[in-house]
């Protein structure tokens, strides 16, 4: 090796050893102090930084959960119970028992049901046909089929379905993080109770005009007439504003509002055939894998 | 009434500019230079861009259609234009597998690696080229002398290009007052009479096709006038500091791709800064970076080099330099 | 020379099909529905019932708050309901729906054709009467007038500007009733002058209207202070800021109003309106709508009843063409898309456009190739492409600092953009995220 190789090693070497000790004095000076207890919480939570917790990714919410006196308000709804359990035991703290809940899109006007009275050829987004007018229809409540929840969701969990014109939710893949319903500008998806085998019953409307303009619009609006709600023995059915809405912690699935309904706006997802058969044509069961 | 209405937001109108119409506007712009090429190089020139135009249109609608799986968008124009121009930075005997792998590395890596149309920071021609002159440089620095549909091709007589004279004979110590004589005059160079590649020669033909540019309102005038104004001016003062060590104004803008670099390359949309005043920097930047490579670079040109240098600051440009909006308040309150 | 803005505008074919209609009178329909929500503030008060009668010129709702208008029956008839309809907001609004029967106006009203010069009220009284007669901005603003009158203290007002320029394609309303109501348009003047204490007066109108030029110049020297003034044809040089730095070279302030660089602007339009109310009593329940196509029959320029539905607007002009795609309210810039016939004249409805097949869809939308045409565009120096890229990646803060609260909406970027991008509909959705954010901040 000759002396300039020699010389460039050693200048290079003791370069690196200077920068490497001045650096380690520097990161101890500057260190900031973090509860380790956050690196140990962000480890079980499920690390996909939705914000369905309400907070600005999982290491916001690992902070706010060892911050936290009680976990009241606190809930990741992607990991669950297992993963609020996990996190209880972690910092010896109480999970609260938060239900399950899925996204449900309260509409079902495909152009059968709805009519289209023109066409929208602006840009392809929700708010801003819906920032412009009613919609091609005439229900200016109703699903606007451009796909600001697909866009919004990053579970994969919603897709287009182009002959119906709706979005549709797939039960497997929703956690339930808010995104979509936050994203819809006619707020018509809600999170529902999650129930046993994913049944769900609810009303597929949020019209609240009057029953004749709203029925005008589509063939499968509420119309407030009012009959579920006498033929419901729970009193899970209450009418606000034009529209029928079930309480989905009191309904106990009879499925007698479902056979009641005169525009067969209540459906049931996921349930057995009946005995006496009353087909009801909406899409959304029609589209569901697991009937 | 049978009739469904359409309904979109305001405006209603639109005007009659597309995309495709302006790409295809530059290409009859760079016509005038193709004709002048064809007429001072003969077979060459046409295969050249013939090879060129056919492999970048190739290889976007490959990677369109096969890696992006995404709509082909070959007519728009952008790879014809590319095409053309890369076609215009290399000497008319460039062998064909050369610049097939030109082509590959403007469209492939320069434009579609960064999304497409629209995405790219550099100028993929200008990407293209610089690729080829490291990579090939015996290749890429032979220039054909021309001589018509009689220079042939493969076989062409070559010479080296004004500007490549210039600067050995200075790096000799040959004073510039004999260097000159074994160059082209003014004239011969305004008109293409001279060594280089295909698209720099005639000064001419290329200020026909600015005036085109200009008359449709593809481009503005602020980069190729900042462009020649600040290379005119640099090298005036050299040339009055030193007039035996530094050339003329006038031949450093005649000679070699200072025109065709102003007037085409530094003008494309997506590489170049959107507001005015930022334009008139970016010219000047390229004009003293070229003027600077030129006189104490090691390359003889360096149109290519300070164009790509002033690609990278375009977006720094573009997020700072913002135009004065109406009604902006300058005092506070 | 002609004055012009310096920054930005687009030249869109001016298409002024009916320049040369004079404008006649609609006849009465045989039911009209007169919303509530027909200007920018409070919605009116409906003040009648089911099963009134109603004169024309009747008060029917009342002004709600300061920034509100009266608004007035423009029919004589039994009102049939109160109930809703769509409008150009595109939803539908509560509005009175009145079955015509003959046409009795209220006695006030002097219906005589004489032109009365001699202003006898007084600048107060002037604005009384503004904002009894339902006044608004008739350019399509639809701003209380009385509002705009009501210079605050603190800001002084030298200058009134009358927007005579009608930059929009297509609409010539605001250029007939120069042409065929000149004189009684420059009293109206006379009477804001008054209004507004000032002494100065600049009518702007674009040079595409040389014969309405020529003829309020030739009226002009009757009326002291009003002077006339040729414009270079230029979208949107109607536009307010723009006609203001075109004329008299001031340039209002970023979130400012025009008062604050001493000067109001009011439309010619709204000067004909205050003119029929100041001297003639007659509040405001009828103006001139331009009803245009190329497929249409008879395009012409009418006096139409406010409440008067479009559809009785396409019938005079000989009906619906078959290859109708689209109808616009206002001008193809800046007018808004109505999705059936049954919508009213309102009191901001200048014109009808009706819009052959081909012309009614849009662009295909591809990339934006940076070509800084829309930045070219823009007559406030805003950089359309980035407003719509922030907007569409939800980033309103970085859009706030880049001034989109600023953009009036004009519709040049878009109609420029060689790429078809839907600038303004994303600038818009920017605009109102930005302004809800604004508003939350404000409140904490």
């Amino acid at each position: 090796m000759s002396l300039t190789v020699l010389l460039t090693i050693i200048c290079l070497s003791i370069l690196a050893l200077f920068s490497s000790i001045i650096l380690y004095f520097i990161a101890q000076k500057f260190k900031v102090f973090e509860d380790p207890r956050i690196d140990e919480v962000q480890a079980v939570l499920p690390a996909a930084n939705c914000g369905g917790c309400g907070f600005a990714g999982c290491r916001n919410f690992a902070e706010a959960l060892v911050k936290a006196e009680t976990f009241e308000g606190l809930n990741c709804p992607v990991g669950g119970a297992t993963v609020m359990g996990s996190v209880a035991k972690l910092l010896g703290k109480e999970a609260p028992q938060v239900d399950p809940t899925v996204a449900v899109l309260l509409c079902n006007g495909t152009p059968e049901f709805r009519p289209r009275t023109s066409r929208y050829n602006g840009a392809s987004d929700c708010r801003i046909s819906h920032n412009l007018y009613i919609g091609e229809t005439d229900c200016s409540y109703g699903c606007l089929g451009l796909g600001d929840c697909v866009r919004a969701c990053t579970f994969d969990a919603i897709h287009m379905n182009s002959e119906t014109e709706l979005p549709v939710i797939i039960d497997d893949k929703c956690v339930s993080c808010g995104a979509c319903v936050k994203a819809c500008p006619r707020k018509i998806i809600e999170l529902r109770k999650k129930a046993k085998k994913d049944r769900k019953i609810y009303v597929t409307c949020s019209n609240c005009e009057k029953g004749g303009p709203a029925r005008r619009a589509c063939k499968v609006a509420c119309i407030a007439c009012g009959k579920c709600v006498k033929v419901c023995a729970f009193d899970a059915i209450t009418i606000e504003n034009n529209l029928a809405y079930i309480d989905a912690n009191k309904c106990t699935f009879c499925r007698k509002c479902v056979t009641e309904c005169p525009t067969s706006c209540i459906i049931e997802v996921n349930f057995p055939p009946r005995k006496s058969v009353i087909e009801v044509e909406a899409g959304v069961v029609n589209d569901n894998p697991n009937v | 009434m049978s009739n469904i209405l359409n309904v979109s937001p305001s405006p209603h109108a639109h005007g009659k500019e597309t995309t495709r119409k302006l790409m295809f506007g530059v290409v009859v712009a760079l016509l005038p230079a193709l004709f002048t090429s064809i007429f001072y190089f003969g077979y060459g020139a046409m295969i050249v861009t013939a090879t060129s135009v056919v492999s970048c249109l190739t290889f976007e609608y490959l990677i369109q259609r096969f890696i992006f799986r995404k709509p082909v968008t070959i007519t728009d124009g952008s790879a014809l234009v590319t095409g053309m121009l890369l076609a215009f930075n290399v000497p008319s005997n460039l062998p064909v597998f050369i610049i097939i792998i030109g082509s590959f590395v403007s469209i492939a890596i320069a434009k579609m690696t960064f999304g497409g149309l629209g995405n790219n920071p550099f100028n993929p021609a200008l990407v293209g080229r610089v690729f080829m002159l490291i990579s090939f440089p015996v290749q890429m620095t032979t220039w054909p002398v021309p001589a018509g549909f009689s220079t042939g091709y493969a076989d062409a007589v070559t010479g080296a290009t004004p500007l490549a004279i210039i600067k050995e004979g200075l790096k000799n110590g040959e004073p510039l007052s004999q260097l000159v004589t074994q160059i082209p005059t003014p004239s011969q160079m305004f008109l293409g009479n001279m060594g280089g590649s295909m698209g720099e020669v005639a000064a001419v033909a290329l200020l026909i096709g600015f005036a085109f540019l200009l008359i449709k309102k593809i481009i503005t005038w602020h980069i190729p006038v900042s462009i020649i104004g600040s290379i005119l001016i640099f090298t005036l003062i050299l040339w009055l500091l030193n007039p035996e060590k530094n050339a003329d104004p006038m031949f450093h803008i005649l000679a070699g791709g200072v025109l065709l670099g102003a007037i085409f390359m530094a003008t494309d949309y997506v590489t170049s800064p959107m507001n005015p005043a930022s334009m008139i920097i970016y010219g000047c930047g390229i004009g003293v970076l070229t003027v600077i490579i030129r006189v104490w670079g090691a390359y003889p040109e360096g149109v290519s080099f300070a164009i790509l240098i002033m690609n990278a600051f375009v977006p720094l440009m573009n997020a700072y330099i913002k135009p004065k909006r109406f009604g902006e308040e300058i005092k506070n309150g | 020379m002609l004055k012009t803005f310096p920054i930005g505008g687009v030249h869109p074919p001016e298409n002024k099909i009916t320049a040369d209609a004079a404008i006649e009178f609609l006849p009465v329909p045989s039911s009209v529905v007169i919303p509530v929500t027909q200007h920018i503030g409070a919605p009116a008060a409906i003040m009648v019932n089911k099963g009134d009668y109603v004169r024309t010129g009747q008060k029917i709702a009342e002004s709600k708050g300061f920034v509100s208008s009266n608004i007035h029956s423009s029919v004589s008839g039994k009102v049939n309901k109160t109930d809703l309809v769509t409008d150009t907001s595109g939803y539908k609004q509560p509005a009175v729906f009145i079955d015509v029967e003959g046409d009795e106006w209220v006695e006030t009203i002097d219906r005589s054709n004489e032109i009365i010069t001699e202003v006898k009220l007084s600048g107060e009284e002037i604005i009384k009467k503004c904002l009894e007669s339902g006044i608004v901005g008739l350019g399509g603003a639809t701003f209380p007038s009385h509002v705009k009158l009501t210079v605050p203290s603190g800001k002084k007002c030298d200058v009134l500007i009358i927007n005579g320029v009608e930059c929009e394609p297509y609409l010539t309303s605001d250029h007939r009733l120069m042409l065929e109501k000149g004189e009684e348009v420059l009293i109206g003047v006379t009477i804001l002058m008054k209004a507004l204490n000032v002494n100065k007066a600049l009518v702007g109108i674009e040079n595409n209207k040389t014969d309405a030029i020529n003829h309020l110049t030739k009226l002009a020297p009757i009326f002291p202070g009003i002077t006339v003034h040729a414009l270079k044809v230029k979208y949107p040089q109607g536009a307010e800021k723009q006609l203001i730095k075109a004329l008299i070279n001031r340039e209002v302030p970023s979130g400012r109003l025009p008062l604050d660089v001493g000067t109001v602007v009011h439309n010619v339009g709204t000067a004909y309106a205050v003119y029929e109310a100041v001297q003639k009593n007659k509040p405001l329940f009828e103006r001139v709508v331009t009803i245009t196509g190329k497929s249409l029959s008879k395009p012409g320029n009418y006096f139409v009843r406010i409440g008067t539905p479009v559809r009785c607007l396409i019938e005079a002009a000989g009906g619906m063409p078959e290859d109708t795609g689209k109808i616009v309210n206002g001008g193809p810039l800046m007018g808004k898309a109505i999705n059936n016939t049954d919508v009213p004249v309102v009191k901001g409805t200048s014109g009808v456009i009706l819009f052959p097949k081909e012309e009614s869809q849009r662009m295909e939308i591809s990339r934006c190739i940076r070509c800084a045409k829309c930045i070219d565009a823009c007559a406030l120096n805003l950089e359309p492409y980035l407003l719509m890229t922030l907007s569409e990646r939800g980033l309103f803060e970085r859009a706030e600092h880049e001034r989109i609260t600023d953009c009036m909406e004009c519709g040049a970027c878009s109609y420029i953009c060689p790429a078809g991008r839907p600038l303004l509909d994303y600038i818009r959705l920017g605009k109102t995220s930005v302004m809800k954010m604004v508003r939350e901040r404000n409140m904490k």
